[in-house]
């Protein structure tokens, strides 16, 4: 119960700091992409403030022994540089640059409804889903 | 024309931070998007593990409707082109579930680590992003 309420109040405040940043905008992203044309640089203000209050923190947090409710941090261990890792990026990069949203921003639009995010919105889940299954197959293929 | 606004987005930068380590320190998790979406998805995962995602993303969706009750209109322009959205949805949901991550687990919490995927993989997507931008508005679109 506490965990799940640390994490609601985890996803509001990362919704608000998208909105006060502006991120949840999707021309202000498009206009940060477009550093040839009507570059607006503030999204790099937004990656500096939280990638500042992010990399301090967790070097403390990150000492503890365990977070507050739950046995252990869930942190990737990975570091290999494959080819779904540069792939995939690759082509979340291109859907990002096509429509403006990333996915936190994707989240606070769902409200408004504005017609673009209704189509945006369930096919980025769609996308999701066929990611998730692809990667599960793979794994399985490897194992079997 | 956007305005530029260096101390609002410093400063909404430095909240998404914050929840980042709320999530770390108290939940032991990555703030991720794509993941913590993802892992709803089918087959779903046993009932704790979905709670924890579930009321992240409730605070996310309603994060702005609660910022509206207090300041008023959020200002956001979404393209309308519903192919173009489609497409463009369904490359985002693909791809940063495919790459194990997308602006805000390898962006904002891979780079805060130095892990060298994320750094590997925000380097690709900023790349390709900036790259999509320059060939619709200034080639294609020019």
């Amino acid at each position: 119960m506490r965990a799940t309420l640390t994490a609601l109040l985890s996803g509001l405040v990362f919704g608000i700091g998208l909105v006060v940043s502006g991120m949840s905008n999707p021309a202000k992203v498009l206009n940060f992409l477009d550093i040839a044309g009507s570059w607006d640089p503030s999204l790099a203000f937004v990656m500096a403030g939280a990638i500042f209050v992010t990399s301090i923190g967790y070097r403390l947090i990150l000492r503890r022994p365990a977070p507050e409710f739950a046995s252990a941090f869930a942190l990737p261990g990975r570091r290999d540089i494959d080819m779904p890792l540069i792939g995939g990026a690759a082509i979340f990069g291109l859907g990002w640059g096509l429509g403006g949203f990333c996915p936190g921003p994707a989240w606070t639009a769902i409200s408004a409804g504005d017609t673009g995010t209704l189509a945006f919105f369930p096919a980025m889940i769609a996308g999701m889903w066929i990611a998730k299954t692809a990667l599960a197959q793979k794994r399985a293929l490897k194992t079997s | 024309m956007t305005e530029f606004t260096p101390f609002a987005s410093f400063f909404g930068g430095m909240l998404i931070g914050a929840s980042a380590l709320i999530l770390m320190g108290f939940n032991g998790r990555i703030a991720g998007i794509s993941g913590i979406t993802s892992a709803l998805l089918p087959p779903a995962p046993p009932a704790a593990e979905a709670a924890w995602r579930a009321a992240f993303l409730a605070g996310l969706a309603g994060a702005p409707l609660l910022y509206q009750l207090a300041t008023g209109p959020i200002e956001r322009t979404v393209q309308s082109a519903l192919p173009l959205m489609i497409a463009a949805g369904l490359l985002v949901g693909f791809g940063s579930v495919f790459g194990g991550g997308c602006t805000s687990g390898h962006g904002v919490c891979g780079l805060s680590r130095m892990a060298p995927r994320s750094i590997a993989a925000t380097a690709t997507f900023m790349a390709v992003a900036v790259a999509t931008v320059f060939v619709t508005r200034h080639v294609i679109g020019g």
